[in-house]
């Protein structure tokens, strides 16, 4: 497995008639679920989700691809 | 400060009900002169429905304002008979860019799809399109009294009773139906004392007409956090006659009154533009917005439409694309029900399916807004990282929200359709407003849509035209006029029955089409049923499913 890079949202069962529609669904999901939350608090659930949905994924070739394109243009890659 | 456009002014005359007490009832009276007062307006007239329209100004819309007409609201114009005056008078445009500092990072095309009639948005500022509506009532009958402003409404179960306000005096005028589209503040909704609910956005946009000579092609602009307006964002679109309209978010503490104030506002452009190119400032002004729907657009004898019904933010163009939406599935409705062919229950049909398309609207558009003007720190953080991303990965670019332009709703829930009991694949399911297609009648070319809508159709795919049942097609006469249309693979005409050659095989494409396959349409262009096989009972089952009956 490689990392998917092309978009890849959707939700089994529901049917969508345009294609932004399955991103913004997650993207909204995403954005509420920080909603009254300190920044503290923020920064704790994206660490939470990270460590969730990498498990998730399991493959550690994949979780690796993805730690260095999230890193690209922050720093030199360690 | 307007340099390119002349404001009309229509003429008041004194209305006869001044000088005799008794006027006659009227069927229908809308309330308001805009694009979504005038376009209901029109579609009553073709329907054979005497209209008046009442309005409290005598000129169209000051500034340009709504300026962006989807591919939709341009087929309804079609429809309506002035799509062409008002696609001709446009800029047509396909291409938006986005740019995140200083760099592009996402671009999409309206139309992916060749073979449209229509281009996916044209812009034209508002009062351009007001005055072809205006011309365009006047050749359809309709009635438009300037300067007539409703001051009292009594709605009552057998009728709606107006005071109407005029300079020499006041009148009462009563109607079957009362059409309320005067816009975002709706003195009618006021006064009938109903709420519109949902929220306010703690934001501030300035824009302003520029009018300039620029070789920029005429594409959507949109910058998130600019070098010339750091940490905010920035439209740019093109109009008519090289007057470009120019978005800042200003943020929820800047002072309005300031802001509008040119020596605020040139610095800004001239930020953007650079110091070498002259430019005229026409019209400026600073707007927050709302997004927010009354929870029924129909109230007994009063149906609300466009922005008195339903706001939203300006991301996405969703405003005046989605009224002129609202009259379209309105008008034959309201016909058929003054016409004694349907039920009440059937505008009730209009709030159902016109509710939902706003839900719609305002979803998408206040997803832009959040992305647009991010709420919390987190939130930033996020769309900075999705900005950053796209400039790699598709995925991210699909992500990318700086509004969703305007694409009709599919009333795929609603209970006017009747449910597939064959198999089809795409889009076009019952509910879905109809995709265009190139055809030829008589070996001219011509548009599938120019064809259909302001009545009931059943569309019938065959291979050649006299491959059609002529026995079923005898056997569709029902009590609601439907008229048979043949699409045919191979040209050839057959007497008595429109024939429109599927030329290119656009139609057999987006329709999912076999040699038998028929589809009910309804008058404004939305499929209601289909069907791999033509039975004239299902057929007029479906059409009284449709109309309520």
């Amino acid at each position: 497995m490689t990392l998917i890079l092309e978009p890849n949202f959707a939700e089994p069962g529901r049917r969508y008639f345009r294609d932004f529609s399955p991103g913004d669904d997650f993207y909204q999901l995403l954005i509420d679920a920080h909603r009254d939350l300190t920044d503290e608090q923020s920064a704790l659930l994206n660490a939470k989700l990270v460590l969730l949905l990498a498990n998730h994924v399991g493959d550690i070739a994949v979780i690796r691809e993805a730690l260095q394109r999230a890193r690209e243009n922050l720093a030199p890659t360690p | 400060m307007l340099k390119t456009y002349e404001y009309p002014k229509f003429e008041y005359r004194r209305p006869a009900e001044l000088d005799s007490a008794a006027s006659g009832r009227r069927p229908v009276i809308v309330v308001g002169a805009g694009p979504v007062g005038m376009s209901a307006a029109i579609d009553l007239a073709q329907h054979g429905v005497p209209v008046l329209v009442l309005d409290e100004d005598d000129t169209v819309s000051i500034g340009s304002r709504g300026v962006c007409y989807a591919k939709r609201a341009l087929e309804i114009f079609d429809r309506l008979g002035l799509g062409d005056a008002v696609c001709d008078r446009g800029v047509s445009w396909n291409v938006g860019r986005t740019f995140f500092g200083e760099r592009e990072v996402y671009s999409f095309n309206l139309r992916p799809q060749p073979d449209h009639k229509r281009p996916g948005m044209i812009n034209l500022q508002q009062y351009h399109l007001e005055e072809k509506l205006v011309g365009r009532c006047a050749q359809a009958g309709v009635e438009i009294r300037w300067k007539n402003k409703v001051v009292g409404v009594q709605p009552g179960s057998r009728s709606v009773v107006l005071e109407v306000e005029t300079p020499d005096g006041r009148y009462a005028i009563d109607c079957d139906w009362l059409v309320v589209a005067d816009g975002a503040r709706s003195p009618v909704r006021h006064m009938l004392g109903l709420d519109v609910e949902g929220k306010v956005f703690t934001d501030r946009f300035l824009i302003a007409d520029v009018v300039m000579q620029a070789d920029f092609p005429a594409e959507r602009w949109f910058w998130f956090d600019p070098p010339f307006h750091r940490n905010q964002s920035v439209l740019l679109h093109k109009q008519a006659d090289n007057v470009w309209r120019i978005d800042f978010q200003l943020g929820w503490d800047a002072d309005p009154e300031e802001e509008k104030k040119p020596e605020r506002v040139v610095p800004r452009i001239r930020a953007m533009l650079g110091e070498a190119r002259p430019f005229e400032l026409e019209w400026v002004s600073v707007y927050t917005f709302q997004c927010r729907r009354m929870q029924r657009f129909r109230h007994g004898r009063c149906l609300f439409a466009g922005d008195a019904a339903h706001q939203v933010s300006p991301f996405g163009a969703r405003g005046a694309n989605s009224g002129v939406q609202d009259t379209d599935n309105l008008a034959w409705k309201l016909a058929l029900v003054l016409g004694g062919q349907a039920p009440e229950a059937l505008l009730d049909s209009y709030s159902d399916e016109r509710t939902l398309a706003a839900d719609e609207n305002i979803m998408n558009s206040t997803r832009s807004t959040d992305f647009i003007t991010p709420k919390s720190a987190v939130s930033r953080t996020f769309r900075n990282a999705v900005l950053q991303l796209a400039g790699h990965h598709a995925f991210a670019r699909k992500l990318v929200n700086s509004g969703r332009l305007s694409v009709p709703s599919v009333y795929a829930e609603s209970l006017l359709n009747s449910p597939d009991a064959d198999f089809f694949a795409g889009d076009m399911v019952p509910g879905a407003p109809l995709d265009d297609a190139p055809v030829e009648i008589d070996g001219e070319p011509a548009w599938l849509l120019d064809h259909l809508g302001g009545r009931f159709q059943l569309l019938l795919y065959v291979e050649r035209a006299a491959d059609a049942d002529a026995r079923a097609l005898a056997e569709l006469k029902t009590a609601i006029a439907l008229e048979p249309v043949l699409i045919v693979a191979r040209p050839g005409g057959r007497p008595g029955l429109p024939v429109l050659h599927d030329v290119r095989g656009r139609f057999l494409e987006r329709y999912d089409a076999l040699p038998g396959s028929a589809w009910l349409v309804r008058p404004d262009q939305h499929v209601a049923a289909r069907w791999r096989r033509l039975a004239p009972a299902a057929v007029r089952a479906a059409l009284a499913r449709a109309t309520c009956n």
